[in-house]
């Protein structure tokens, strides 16, 4: 039988968890009020006309059209980089192994404000003008470091002697990777793309540095809070930002869930 | 098909040092081709490093390995034809049980359809006719070291090397196993070097063992070599049930001085020079075994069932004929 936390412990949780997501509740609230000046409380009316004005609004598509090409591209970029990356740490022991993988997962700790504030100098020094693939470079920063992380964890619980055994049957190298390594990497490449996916979709602080005048979907959203104009149309973007986002990472929760628990039967 | 004269796998003088490890030193080494070798040592002695090295996923400290008469310097496992039977059977999850026997006909560009045929003959020679389709998840044991077994044999290796293939199933399917390996490595011809630490499975099953000790090989011989005349205090503990005779003892047994092993089937009870009283006796079916002491020694002694029974506090005569004492290095 499992305890019953005390009573206070219930109160505070529940406390935490409306403080996380009542926010949240009230950007599907104000997605549907009437009133698109400002925010009362409560809404005076509920519409669903926003929906209809958002769909209509070319800048919100190419906003969303780069954002979606920005992460499909550091997805890709993180998963190629990401998994060679895991590859050479993970099977060969080699002097500043450590060093190396630190170094690779260090963009994820350092403030995003630093990293865009690197890039841009960097930018700024090689004379490379904001473009499509400079907002690209900046996501894909952090977006190896997911994916490295996940293929790094995953190839370290794949046992060495199944790596052995491929060689040993007449594999090279290659023929291993591919037959071998990548099917085991498979389900956490999967995971770590999806959330790579998510945090560049609706990355602010480093694209901020690093996109020039282009207007991925977060930065239009900063710059529709600061100039009001049909309010609630941010909320009904906001809405479909959370739907876009959230799908992926519990995609990559349940994934990667059942592999650990798949992967424990084993042995 | 071989030349019977070239070795399967030579070592001269190998080294295998892990820093300050000296896992294999200095090791020569002739496996000949068609035998059933067995490598025999306590934990840690060095035999997988040994079965590594002839793979090919180690490379020697020192020295040189050549597999039928040619070098392997350089040659990397997947050139080598080799083949391994892992201790835990490594055989790929995502795979069915027919992938993984095939596995080794597929990365050599074989066929589907003739590398799934020649799969399910493997299969039905290591009896797991019908499994192809399973995954290893859903196999025992046994069945598990089976298509390890399969997996390792289309190759066609001209050596099999499997690395204490055994020591994970029951006693009943590892004697089952044992009568099995052997006789499929009669059938196919094949060098066998297989790995253990049990003494029995090494004497019962090989043609000639290796008892390794702290990364040296401490004697090599046929099992009778080895049970009847271990040439060292080492071997004589390892290979178990001799009597040790230290120096001393020997004089008061009236024997030169000097270290033995002394089988205890070989000691006459109730006849002879010696005397000693029976400290205890265990009736093991077709056999008696008696501890006797006589004076400060102790001797174990094998008598058949069917002879005279002496119970405990008896004192009886005994003797050692001429030359069932085997001298050993060392102790003078
Ligand atoms: N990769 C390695 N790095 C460092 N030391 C190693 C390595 N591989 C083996 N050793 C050491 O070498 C020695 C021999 O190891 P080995 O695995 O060959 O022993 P073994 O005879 O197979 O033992 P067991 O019966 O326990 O399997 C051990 O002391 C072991 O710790
Ligand atoms: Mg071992």
């Amino acid at each position: 039988m499992r305890n019953r936390p005390p009573f206070g412990v219930t109160i505070a949780a529940i406390a935490g968890l409306l403080f996380l997501h009542l926010p949240l509740a009230f950007i599907f609230l104000y997605a549907f009020t009437t009133e698109e000046k400002s925010y009362q409380f409560p809404p005076p009316g509920f519409t669903l006309q926003w929906f209809g004005v958002a769909w209509n609004r070319p800048d919100i598509w190419a906003a969303l059209g780069l954002s979606v090409r920005v992460a499909a591209m550091a997805t890709g970029i993180a998963l190629i980089l990401g998994t060679l990356a895991a590859a050479a740490v993970a099977r060969h022991r080699f002097f500043g192994r450590e060093a190396i993988s630190l170094l690779i997962t260090l963009p994820i700790a350092l403030p995003g404000i630093v990293t865009g504030i690197a890039l841009r100098a960097a930018l700024n020094l090689a004379d490379i003008p904001f473009s499509f693939w400079t907002i690209v470079i900046g996501h894909a920063t952090f977006c190896i470091v997911v994916v490295y992380n996940n293929a790094v964890a995953r190839l370290r619980r794949t046992q060495g002697s199944l790596i052995e055994a491929s060689m040993d049957l007449g594999a090279d190298g290659f023929q291993t990777f591919r037959h071998v390594v990548l099917p085991q990497l498979g389900t956490a490449l999967f995971a770590g793309g999806m959330l790579a996916f998510a945090l560049s979709f609706d990355e602010v602080i480093v694209t901020t540095f690093t996109a020039g005048q282009q207007q991925t979907l977060p930065i239009w959203m900063f710059s529709e809070l600061i100039r009001p104009r049909q309010r609630p149309v941010t909320n009904v973007v906001a809405v479909m930002v959370i739907a876009v986002t959230l799908i992926p990472i519990l995609a990559a929760y349940y994934l990667t869930r059942d592999a650990e628990t798949v992967g424990g039967e084993g042995k | 098909m071989t030349d019977a004269t070239i070795p399967a796998v030579r070592f001269r003088a190998v080294s295998r040092h892990f820093g300050e490890t000296r896992a294999v030193d200095a090791v020569d080494l002739e496996i000949r081709a068609g035998e059933f070798f067995a490598m025999l040592g306590p934990s840690g002695s060095g035999k997988t490093t040994c079965l590594r090295l002839i793979a090919g996923f180690e490379q020697p400290s020192a020295g040189s390995i050549e597999i039928f008469g040619e070098h392997a310097e350089g040659v990397p496992p997947y050139r080598r034809s080799v083949n391994t039977v892992f201790q835990d059977y490594a055989l790929f999850p995502h795979m069915t049980v027919g992938e993984n026997v095939a596995y080794g006909l597929m990365v050599k560009g074989v066929g589907k359809a003739e590398r799934t045929a020649r799969a399910r003959d493997m299969l039905a020679l290591v009896k797991l006719a019908g499994f192809e389709a399973r995954k290893p998840a859903q196999l025992s044991g046994g069945q598990r070291q089976r298509v390890a077994l399969a997996r390792a044999l289309i190759n066609h290796p001209k050596v099999l090397l499997l690395d204490e293939p055994l020591g994970a199933l029951d006693l009943k399917l590892r004697e089952q196993m044992q009568v099995e390996l052997k006789s499929l490595q009669r059938s196919l011809g094949i060098t066998f070097v297989f790995v253990t630490h049990d003494q029995g499975e090494a004497l019962s099953m090989a043609d000639r063992v290796a008892v390794f000790n702290a990364g040296k090989i401490a004697q090599i011989g046929a099992p009778e070599d080895i049970y009847e005349r271990p040439q060292t205090r080492f071997v004589a503990d390892f290979v178990g049930g001799s009597n040790v005779i230290e120096p001393d003892a020997a004089i008061r047994l009236g024997l030169p001085a000097g270290l033995y092993s002394l089988r205890p089937e070989k000691i006459v009870l109730g006849a002879g020079g010696l005397t000693g009283k029976v400290e205890s006796l265990q009736y093991q079916g077709a056999h008696r075994r008696y501890v006797v002491a006589i004076g400060p020694d102790r001797l174990g002694v094998v008598t058949p069932a069917s002879g005279p029974a002496f119970p405990v506090g008896a004192t009886v005569a005994l003797a050692i004929p001429d030359g069932a004492a085997h001298r050993m290095e060392g102790g003078a």
